[in-house]
């Protein structure tokens, strides 16, 4: 019989091993460092549609991101982010079209909306845990098409036509391409989507989601609200995601229902698992792999993409369990050790 | 009897049913202030279920608990650390893949105030609060001697360690109350005396009563100021340890066979 009293962790006696190597530290302030460089030099010498292409990716890092700061921190699992997405996209679309909101503007406006979705789906979904989570926001994301393709939606979402949103030019008469612009002021809410996640996550809020992730138990005897918790990092999650998709409109001017089925919701989760599962960074390793690797998949064999896009999945897997996280702990012991 | 002060918890005839099985059948008892009340009985006799009333996990069918004379029976299970009730679990129950610094500091989580917006934009709020968790959390692992090892990850630890972690964790919330189930279970002879020794300071220092659930009864008798025996969820006894000790009923549920 099951005692609530006997909830006992893993006890494994062995060997004291530092969580947060402090060793590693400085190593990870240098690829920081150096990442950041690469990220804000490399339009300079990226064509147009490559400089696209890295926006995209850096628009799937976000969403990926969201669903990590999901997953690694409260442990719930979503396969309907791309419902969330979804809601970003059309906020920002129809705000755009009606109204004359700047585009900068619609997404704080997306991620309001994003937040309000996710925090009500969310008080339902306390129900469930682990399996039955996973089905629910399936379900979610497999009704989004349809939801939006409904009559009584159409006169704002467009329908089946999707909706076509103007480019915004570079500002400020800066020197830089369109598409470069777009990509700067996608990197810019890449980053600052970040640091939050990342202070979220060091902060009492933060730790609470962590802890009722490994014992619900436990953390409601220390005073955390459990179910407040659950719903609210949803809600953080969905209105990241929701800003996601806002920038996917603005990146690509085109809002269609066929962007937001299932697919981009098994799309992100598939990211975030390549990226290692509660490593924010990660986000950025797993949305290249949903992004680039089907098109290298599609240059080794255009019949046969699917499978070679399969194949490499299925090697990551069986090599990296735990993503690129694992690649990033080991580097960073190998480096910090002195 | 010796003289106890005014209580501070109240068991009033608490009854629990699992599925046929009557894990509580009319517990009653007080525990007074900076009282170390031992709660004795075999195997099955509602020790944990009874702390699991109290901690607003288990609900009872019957009777009331009342704190500082307020029924707790209506409060979530979240509210009750806030309210003063701290806790360690029978076989330990950290948060296993947080460092043993992450651990103290959710204890804290009931003092402290915070939200969502604050805490992400790391707002002077949340920056204060972070610097009294960082500060008190040291001081606890400075009291339980794990200083040493607030960075590593608390399932990484041997047992007798993570028991120190997790009275670190209940002792965070400062609780008026605090509840021990089986502290000395896995642990060797001296490291039990040295916990009798850890108790009394923590009850001196943080002025708290303690409810000490163990079948070390060594230490149950030489710590406890009050001992109350259960068996098959009834209470069968209740007085000074050298009554219960005494007690012909208590010695024969401890010898008599039973399920134990
Ligand atoms: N969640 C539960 N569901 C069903 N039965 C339970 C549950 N929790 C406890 N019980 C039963 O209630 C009775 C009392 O159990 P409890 O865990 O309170 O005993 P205990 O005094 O703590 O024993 P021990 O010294 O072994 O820890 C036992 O028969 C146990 O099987
Ligand atoms: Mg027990």
């Amino acid at each position: 019989m099951m005692d609530i009293g006997n909830t006992s962790t893993r006890t494994d006696p062995s060997a004291a091993i530092p969580a947060r190597p402090g060793i590693g530290a400085r190593f990870n302030v240098i690829v920081t460092i150096v990442l950041l460089l690469v990220l804000v030099f490399a339009p300079a010498f990226a064509k147009n549609f490559f400089v696209f292409q890295m926006t995209l990716w850096l628009i799937y890092a976000i969403a990926i991101l969201a669903l990590n700061l999901l997953t690694g921190s409260s442990g719930q699992v979503s396969l309907g982010h791309s419902a969330f997405y979804a809601i970003g996209a059309y906020t920002a679309a129809i705000l755009l079209n009606e109204t004359g909101l700047n585009y900068v503007l619609t997404l704080p406006v997306a991620a309001l909306f994003g937040f309000v979705a996710g925090f009500l789906f969310g008080f339902p979904a306390l129900r469930l845990t682990g399996v039955a989570l996973a089905m629910a926001t399936f379900a979610l994301a497999v009704a989004t098409p349809a939801i939006i393709k409904l009559h009584v939606f159409e006169e704002w979402t467009g329908g089946v036509q999707g909706l076509f949103v103007d480019k915004p030019r570079a500002p400020f008469g800066l020197p830089i391409s369109d598409d470069a612009w777009l990509y700067y002021l996608t990197l810019a809410v890449g980053v600052l989507v970040f640091l939050f996640g990342l202070s979220l996550l060091n902060s009492r809020t933060g730790r609470a989601c962590l802890a009722l992730r490994d014992n619900p138990i436990a953390a409601s005897a220390m005073g955390v609200n459990v179910a407040l918790y659950k719903t609210l990092i949803f809600g953080v999650s969905a209105a990241i995601a929701s800003i996601a998709g806002a920038l996917s409109a603005i990146a690509i001017q085109f809002v269609a229902v066929d962007s937001f089925t299932f697919h981009l919701a098994i799309l992100l989760f598939v990211g975030m698992v390549v990226g290692g599962i509660g490593w924010l960074p990660g986000s950025l390793v797993g949305a290249a792999f949903v992004v680039f690797v089907p098109n290298i998949a599609d240059g080794i064999s255009q019949g046969l993409s699917g499978a070679v896009f399969g194949g490499l999945l299925l090697l990551v897997i069986f090599v990296l369990p735990n993503g690129a996280k694992q690649i990033a702990t080991w580097l960073s012991a190998q480096f910090g050790a002195k | 009897m010796t003289h106890r002060s005014e209580t501070v918890l109240d068991v009033q005839d608490v009854h629990v049913e699992f599925s046929g099985i009557i894990a509580l059948d009319g517990v009653s008892f007080g525990i007074a202030q900076d009282e170390i009340l031992g709660l004795i009985g075999p195997n099955g006799a509602g020790k944990t279920t009874l702390f699991n009333c109290l901690s607003r996990l288990y609900h009872p069918s019957r009777g009331d608990i009342l704190l500082g004379g307020t029924s707790i029976l209506q409060w979530p299970a979240h509210q009750i650390a806030r309210a003063g009730i701290g806790r360690t679990f029978q076989n330990v129950a950290l948060f296993g893949d947080l460092t043993v610094r992450d651990n103290i500091s959710v204890g804290m989580h009931a003092l402290t105030r915070g939200n969502l917006v604050s805490d992400a934009l790391r707002l002077p709020m949340s920056r204060r609060t972070e610097a009294r968790i960082r500060t008190e959390t040291e001081e606890l692992a400075e009291l339980l001697e794990i200083a040493d090892v607030l960075e590593v990850t608390a399932a990484n630890l041997p047992f007798g360690t993570q028991k120190r972690v997790e009275l670190a964790r209940a002792l965070a919330s400062k609780p008026r109350i605090l509840l021990m189930d089986e502290p000395a279970g896995g642990l060797n002879q001296e490291e039990v005396f040295l916990l009798g020794e850890l108790m009394k300071r923590v009850r001196t220092e943080f002025k708290t009563s303690i409810l000490l659930v163990e079948h070390h009864m060594g230490l149950v008798m030489s710590i406890a100021d009050h001992v109350v025996a259960l068996n098959f969820g009834k209470k069968l006894a209740e007085g000074t340890p050298a009554e219960i000790q005494a007690h012909p009923q208590v010695i024969e549920a401890y010898l008599g066979g039973g399920d134990a």
